[in-house]
């Protein structure tokens, strides 16, 4: 197995290697500390490797003004985060912004579409927002040769909108981390977070690993490791499905909410919300419910052979929006969730580490507290 | 969408496949036989019926092990089995659903419990050069003879180890084909590690007299043998040119425009690993299993696995098996009582016994070398599909990807078309490697459906509107 | 490249690549094309290196090939019927769009 010794004179111990644990750390090391990541096994679930691999903006934020700004900040550091990654490890992370539409199919779902974003602009009080809705012949206009499907009447189009390839992001970022003097420490799934004076003993099957500072970045771990810990925070496993095709030549000129064609010429296919608890199994039903709405979307894509099928588990906050907090009880232990990992990854590595280091906090964070849940628990 | 039902749901028309399914009939039960070609018989007994009755002269070349296969497939049309021929399975579900696609429409069939025969696959055999145009496995140009009467026009290089190499060199002797050279891996310690397993292995003599025999025969026809190869490798730039090798001080190079690999067969694993079913690793054999109990039971109630897809002993073996494990299936339904069983059960089981006899000494004997197992040149492509090599997931590892999932993430290995067939294995050993540890220990691919790509138009067509899934995400609205 | 032991099976007419090929009955759409021609049957869509088929048995996808106008079929699993178009998939396939 890979170095299962615990080496101690960490500054900060990140649980987590998938999305947001790298990307913070990454931000911590360009500060001068020490970090290791401490990860699980290989076939567990990762949330990280389920991705769709969007950069997005529209549509996020529904009732907290704050985590639209959050998610614009991100997707404008993106550009100089994959550059600087790709310049250090060689690995091109494929990002792109070439903004991005959401397909509408039907008057309905326009009309609905509308007034969900009509409400997020009208929450930031009248400030810029990003999105407009785009009839079809405008759509048209923008997908050359795609030709769509009867059904579509238009689209909600965000320049700020991209994508990237997630898992190349998630190797540049590991490669960085270890570039950089971090230390991984696969094989360490942190069973207890344990108060030791000034420091906190992480203990795990493979050893025990101490740092003044601990970050949980553990996707559905923070659930069991977060409440001895002052983090009671009510995350809750929302199930996910995508479809991938084989390769194709280039066709989609730009990320949909639904559909992106990674570099490589795959076509990706989403997307699901389902209740299914801790059910990382693929349901046939979902994935025949995604083909047609695809197919009927973009007709053509019928002809393309679906090689893989894939559900993940969303870490979902009650309002879908991230949690950033760090415990009362524990200080020094600091707590990360969102569903966004992909889209927030450029923000976490050169915004949310400062925080962690001890720059003051970003205003942003008033908003991302565990307060909000207490509210919502005696509402 | 509506499913067609049975009592047993068999995926796989080979051996295990068929036998099982004539005995489930003959014991009561409603059976279908799910199989992806469009004649039975599996890869073993490929077109064996085409052959018996239209291709006489290549009857012939193929040998009687070959005919035997049809006895065993000719009374399937005519009995009560239904046989799905032409049907691809791409995803089963532990409770009995096995879904399916005759390559147009996608189907459903559920089973009161499924038995998987979904046989072997020859092991990858990652050696510089074997992505060429003109490198087949041995096994391709078997069923080259047997599905289409077609031998290589030569000169042919056949290299590697294990008992169906013999076989085929000597088929393809028999074929009149021009063979420069049978190129073993198998050394002089390879014979004397098996040697304790001999005595056991005399109770099924027929096997080795078999095997000296078709040596005999090679030989006998003039074509040129060499044991104790290492180094291989195919040589060419834009086709396969010809083979180079070491074998004691010597490098040899012949040249060839076919070359045949072979290092052994192992489990195809596809479909019980997409199951989520448990795997043994096979320390002699390095390969995986799954898991069984009792003839074929698995800790899945419904599921069931017969033949070489749960572990190797080749086809009379499987075909024993098959019918040991339909007889379970009957026990299980209350179809036959446990007396019943034990009676119909005995000479197949006797059956059994005799063809695994030979096991332990073919195992000790034909063991993969380690430099096909774990490719030592960082240069040579592992996964085929997504032309990654042996030293990209040897970075991967240094990066701490602790198994082959994460591996996958970072290197795209085992994303292609073939979903990791080609490359499953050879990962899981050169990250072992890497790692200093077992194989056992790092774990292999998750497969994830579809089994076999299909089209989206398939997908798309199932009426899967009694679902109710909300499409979307969290950006896209309340 | 692959030579018929006997030449006494049914004639069936296809074409490769645009070439008037005769196979045999039966045959599949991999080994006819094997019959026919030496060298690549397909090339990658990584890299586009030249590839042929491998396994014969459905399981290495490298028979790859465009069957009747359909990319991406494995020749090794089709059989050759009176009239069927085969050509050699080169790298990706292309999406048909209607517009």
């Amino acid at each position: 197995m890979p170095a299962t010794t615990a080496p101690g004179n960490f500054d900060v111990a990140v649980i987590g290697g998938g999305m947001i644990g790298p990307a913070v750390s990454l931000g911590l090391l360009e500060r001068g500390l020490k970090v290791c990541i401490l990860d699980e096994g290989d076939d567990v679930l990762r949330v990280a490797r389920g991705n769709f691999g969007l950069v997005w903006f529209q549509g996020k934020g529904f009732g907290m003004p704050r985590y639209v700004e959050w998610s614009r900040m991100s997707a404008t550091l993106y550009p100089a985060f994959a550059a600087e990654l790709k310049s250090y490890t060689g690995v091109d992370v494929g990002h792109a912004q070439p903004g991005g539409l959401e397909l509408l199919l039907g008057e309905e779902e326009l009309a609905h579409r509308r007034h969900f974003i009509g409400q997020i602009y009208q929450q930031g009080g009248g400030k810029e927002y990003e999105v407009e809705f785009l009839d079809r012949k405008q759509v048209e206009d923008m997908l050359p040769g795609v030709g769509l499907g009867d059904d579509v009447v238009g689209a909600s189009y965000s320049p700020v909108d991209g994508h990237v390839n997630p898992l190349f992001l998630l190797r540049a970022m590991h490669t960085r981390f270890q570039q950089a003097g971090g230390t991984y420490l696969p094989h360490h799934r942190v069973s207890a977070v344990k108060k030791n004076g000034a420091a906190y003993d992480l203990i795990t099957e493979a050893g025990t690993v101490s740092a003044p500072k601990v970050v949980i970045a553990a996707g559905h771990g923070l659930k069991q490791l977060g409440p001895p810990l002052g983090l009671d925070i009510p995350i809750r496993p929302q199930r996910g499905h995508i479809l991938v095709t084989e390769r194709t030549k280039p066709i989609l000129p730009m990320p949909m909410s639904a559909f992106r064609q990674t570099v490589e010429g795959s076509i990706m296919l989403g997307v699901s919300a389902e209740e299914a608890g801790y059910n990382d199994q693929v349901d046939t039903g979902t994935v025949a419910k995604i083909a047609e709405r695809a197919a009927r979307t973009i007709p053509a894509l019928r002809e393309l052979n679906v090689v893989r099928t894939w559900a993940a588990l969303r870490v979902l906050t009650p309002d879908k929006c991230p949690v950033y907090a760090e415990s009362k009880s524990h200080p020094g232990v600091y707590a990360i969730a969102s569903h966004s990992g992909v889209t927030l990854a450029a923000v976490n590595a050169k915004v949310a580490s400062g925080w962690i280091a001890g720059d003051p906090a970003p205003e942003q964070f008033e908003a991302f507290g565990v307060e909000r849940f207490d509210a919502q628990k005696t509402a | 969408m509506s499913a067609a039902e049975f009592d047993m749901v068999i995926v796989g028309a080979g051996p295990a496949g068929i036998a099982a399914a004539h005995e489930a009939v003959n014991v009561g039960l409603t059976v279908c036989v799910v199989d992806e070609q469009d004649a039975p018989g599996g890869q073993i007994y490929r077109d064996v019926e085409r052959v018996a009755m239209e291709r006489a002269h290549d009857l012939d070349v193929l040998g009687a092990d070959y005919k035997y296969g049809f006895g065993l497939v000719d009374g399937l049309h005519a009995s009560k089995v239904k046989h799905f021929a032409g049907h691809t399975v791409w995803q089963i579900e532990r409770d009995g659903t096995v879904w399916c696609s005759d390559g147009n429409k996608a189907k459903c069939i559920k089973g009161r419990r499924v038995m998987l025969a979904t046989g072997a696959m020859e092991r990858p055999v990652p050696v510089p050069g074997w992505t060429l145009p003109g490198v087949m496995t041995a096994g391709a140009a078997q069923i080259l003879m047997k599905s289409a009467g077609m031998v290589p026009s030569g000169p042919i290089a056949i290299c590697g180890s294990g008992p169906l190499l013999l076989l085929i060199a000597d088929q393809l002797v028999r074929a009149g084909a021009n063979i420069a050279v049978l190129a073993e891996t198998t050394t002089f310690a390879d014979y004397v590690r098996a040697a304790p397993h001999l005595l056991r292995a005399l109770k099924a003599f027929d096997y080795l007299q078999k095997g000296m025999a078709m040596r005999r025969r090679i030989k006998a026809a003039g074509v040129k043998i060499v044991s104790g190869i290492s180094a291989l490798e195919v040589v060419g730039s834009e086709k396969a040119e010809g083979v180079s090798f070491k074998a004691g001080a010597k490098t040899h190079r012949i040249d060839a425009s076919t070359v045949l690999l072979h290092q052994g067969v192992v489990p195809n694993t596809q479909a019980t690993r997409q199951l989520r079913l448990e795997h043994l690793w096979h320390a002699q054999q390095h390969y995986w299993y799954p898991k069984t109990g009792r003839h074929g039971s698995t800790e899945a109630a419904a599921i069931y696995i017969a033949g070489d897809g749960a572990g190797i002993n080749g086809a009379r073996a499987a075909e024993a098996a098959g019918r040991l494990t339909a007889l379970e299936v009957a026990c299980s339904l209350d179809a036959i009582s446990r007396e019943n069983f034990d009676l119909k059960a005995a000479p197949w089981q006797s059956e059994l016994d005799h063809h695994q006899a030979v096991r332990p000494l073919l195992d000790a004997m034909f063991r993969p070398p380690a430099e096909i197992l774990n490719p030592p040149n960082d240069s040579t492509i592992v996964c085929r599909c997504e032309e990654v090599t042996a030293g990209d997931i040897r970075e991967a590892a240094r990066l701490g990807a602790p198994g082959p999932n994460q591996l996958k993430a970072f290197l795209r290995a085992g994303m292609g078309p073939c979903q990791g067939r080609m490359c499953g294995l050879t990962v899981t050993e050169v990250l072992a490697a890497a790692h200093g540890t077992s194989p056992a220990q790092i774990g292999a691919y998750r497969i994830r459906p579809p089994l076999k790509p299909l089209s989206l138009a398939e997908l798309a067509d199932m009426e899967a509107g009694d679902s109710d899934v909300t499409l979307g995400s969290p950006s896209s609205g309340p | 490249m692959l030579k018929r032991r006997h030449n006494d099976g049914k004639v069936v007419t296809i074409t490769v690549d645009g070439e008037t090929v005769e196979a045999r009955a039966g045959e599949s759409v991999a080994a006819a094309v094997l019959a026919h021609t030496e060298g690549a049957t397909r090339t990658t869509p990584v890299s586009g290196a030249p590839r042929a088929p491998y396994c014969m048995m459905g399981v290495c996808f490298e028979c790859l090939m465009e069957i009747d106008g359909q990319p991406n079929r494995q020749g090794c699993m089709v059989r050759v019927t009176d009239g069927m178009s085969v050509r050699r998939q080169q790298g990706a396939r292309d999406m048909e769009t209607s517009s």
